[in-house]
């Protein structure tokens, strides 16, 4: 089994409520004047937990009982807006392996994918029972199983889905895509000289 | 039944099936900026790897440029790292660079067509989700995170899969006053802003085929806005004579070839479809946002949602926009005060948007208190607005005429929103924060709006301000 395989990630979770949370409120555009994605992390959610005068604003993953926290669950269309992946990148560096959400927005779903961070959709009755898990039982671990398409909460169990090509890419380590398009450089030559518009002036 | 527009230039450029099932697909054109490439080359250095196709990336700076003046080094630190980084980038690999002087700088969504790179038939891609505008000219064009933008650098190609396609009709004529921002507005209103999560929106009738490239432009631009990760028209005549002559466009031995393998690349009249919507022209008003995610509008006669009857899954959404907006349930839109006035962004800064806007407020002046800008969408635009002498209409005005680039659309550059500003903006999003100030409120509208709202100093309706007669189609 390849070290790049991911069957399965754990930890506690922390629930973020809110449907459509964007790419902007995930890390906003301020934070993105940088050459590399290091220290990223300290910004998730920024404008979210903090006040202008740098006080906190009692944002849940600064709550000291989700302190930790690896999985993040939250409401519908998780991830909209711009395509920065510095919004998974900032999250991973924070700490969460995982997101549990309602629906995902298809570019943040897809850089997710690709930085090997499974994002779980879940109906609307799960994302509300694990809320309210994580709530009541801060230390509850909780699980995706990315080969059974299973979370599991404690003694529960929900069902999620993911895109088979995800949750493929993910089992067999192949989630990073870039050595296997590496590989084929032929065939990209190929398919290039067959488009008309490569050799036009 | 036949292939639709997406298909076709799907097929086309498929370079084979990936052991994860995903397509390995060829990117015609590649466009990056300096927010999301300089990782994607650190990444590149560090496997040693060559970009595998210079020639079919271009670069410029957009997002972190100051708009009043192009004076190096610029006076953010980290802005200036982010110019030399690319500028040393695109040396070291052989891509085509358009820095903050070069003529051809701009927004690149701006760019890519002007200079006629943009093309039908395309795969297109950049680090950018608001890439789909390019789909208005009948190529697959969309955003892309910054590993992608690696692996195009690499390879040419990123793996994916395939899309559904909603073709989305609008038929009829829009009235007076009404423009393309507010068809593009309307359409997420009614479908949501994650309606179109796993879709390519196919936008087609007789509306649509009315509109200039330009006006095309903006509609497709918002695609990403609905959820749609891909917005595309079918090329017609309009499009082929926007791009004949411009500088990257097919020369004349190639232009003829061109036209026809572009006319063949457009939906069949018999293409199949995962959906259809068809929407009335007649519907569609002046559309202004009131919340925080560009789904929430309402057109220019209407009030702020009061909640009742609303669907149990929006009432939070609804109410976490109203405490942010502060704006009283149920009141006429028409009316809120505004503190900004922006009109900019490439959604909306091209020489059309700004030719609306200077002939309606010739003469008039910029409310007290409001500050308004006019950010063109690039050199080229900014130019043409000179030689028009829209400029010199703007500043009678009382407008800010800016240099080109992103500015207050989101406010990596120093326009930004100052604590709780409510700013009219032709630009594309209304998210918490985008214009710089976390409490900072943003009513997205069509630069005619944004205009009538700069010259009221409130949220007016157009029509009224400039006397736009409602039946003088």
């Amino acid at each position: 089994m390849s070290e790049l395989e991911i069957h399965n990630v754990t930890g506690t979770g922390v629930y973020v409520a809110g449907d459509d949370i964007d790419t902007d409120r995930i890390i906003p555009a301020h934070f993105m004047k940088c050459v590399t994605f290091d220290g990223l992390g300290q910004y998730a959610f920024y404008g979210e937990r903090y006040n202008e005068d740098g006080y906190t604003k009692n944002h849940p993953i600064d709550d000291p009982r989700f302190a930790g926290a690896s999985m993040l669950i939250s409401g519908r269309n998780f991830g909209c807006g711009s395509s920065r992946e510095h919004a998974p990148q900032a999250l991973y560096r924070h700490g969460f392996r995982g997101i549990i959400a309602q629906s995902f927005a298809e570019i943040f779903f897809g850089n997710c994918t690709t930085l090997g961070i499974p994002c779980a959709t879940v109906t609307a009755e799960t994302m509300s029972e694990l809320a309210q898990l994580v709530e009541a039982e801060p230390a509850t671990s909780i699980s995706i199983d990315v080969d059974a398409l299973k979370i599991r909460a404690g003694e529960r169990a929900f069902d999620f889905e993911m895109a088979k090509s995800a949750q493929q890419a993910l089992v067999s380590g192949r989630w990073d895509p870039l050595q296997e398009l590496l590989s084929r450089a032929d065939r990209v030559g190929a398919a290039a000289a067959s488009l008309p518009y490569v050799g036009w002036n | 039944m036949s292939k639709n527009l997406f298909q076709k230039v799907w097929d086309a450029h498929t370079v084979g099936t990936l052991d994860d099932g995903r397509t390995q697909l060829f990117i015609g054109l590649h466009l990056i900026h300096e927010v999301t490439s300089p990782q994607a080359f650190a990444m590149l250095r560090e496997k040693r790897i060559q970009v595998a196709y210079p020639d079919r990336t271009f670069a410029t700076v957009d997002h972190i440029v100051p708009t009043d003046t192009r004076q190096r080094p610029f006076s953010d630190p980290l802005a200036e790292a982010m110019m030399v980084a690319l500028k040393d980038n695109t040396e070291a690999s052989g891509v085509a660079f358009f820095d903050e002087k070069d003529a051809n700088q701009g927004i690149v969504h701006v760019i890519g067509p002007e200079l006629g790179l943009t093309q039908p038939g395309m795969t297109i891609c950049c680090g950018d989700s608001h890439t789909s505008t390019h789909g208005a000219f009948g190529a697959i064009a969309f955003g892309i995170g910054t590993s992608q933008v690696r692996d195009v650098l690499a390879t040419q190609t990123l793996a994916l899969s395939p899309l559904k396609v909603r073709r989305v009709e609008v038929n009829g004529e829009l009235g007076s006053g009404v423009y393309a921002k507010d068809v593009i507005l309307h359409i997420i209103r009614v479908l949501g802003v994650n309606g179109g999560v796993g879709f390519a929106y196919e936008f087609a009738g007789t509306t649509i085929e009315a509109m200039s490239m330009e006006e095309r432009m903006t509609v497709c631009n918002m695609s990403i806005e609905g959820g749609a990760r891909v917005g595309y028209i079918n090329p017609d005549d309009v499009t082929f004579e926007y791009l004949r002559g411009r500088e990257h466009a097919p020369k004349a031995g190639d232009w003829d070839a061109a036209c026809d393998w572009w006319r063949s690349m457009a939906s069949g009249p018999d293409a199949d479809y995962d959906d259809v919507v068809v929407i009335d022209a007649a519907d569609i008003a002046p559309t202004v946002t009131w919340g925080i995610n560009p789904g929430q509008g309402v057109g220019i006669d209407e009030a702020i949602p009061d909640g009742n009857g609303m669907p149990e899954s929006e009432r939070g959404t609804w109410q976490e926009a109203i405490e942010h907006m502060n704006l009283t349930p149920g009141a006429p839109i028409q009316g809120t005060p505004v503190d900004v006035c922006f009109i900019g962004s490439c959604t909306n800064s091209r020489i059309s948007d700004l030719r609306d806007v200077a002939e309606h407020v010739k003469g008039r002046r910029v409310s007290e208190g409001v500050k308004a800008l006019i950010v063109p969408g690039s050199w080229k635009v900014a130019k043409q607005a000179e030689e028009e002498g829209l400029v010199e209409v703007f500043e009678a005005a009382g407008f800010e005429w800016r240099q080109p680039g992103c500015s207050m659309c989101l406010a990596m550059n120093p326009d930004k929103l100052v604590g709780d500003q409510l700013c009219a903006s032709s630009s594309n999003r209304n998210f918490k924060g985008r214009q710089g100030s976390a409490r900072g409120r943003t009513m997205l509208m069509s630069p005619v709006m944004v205009a009538a709202a700069a010259i009221r100093g409130s949220v007016a309706d157009a029509r009224e301000v400039f006397g736009i007669r409602s039946d003088a189609v």
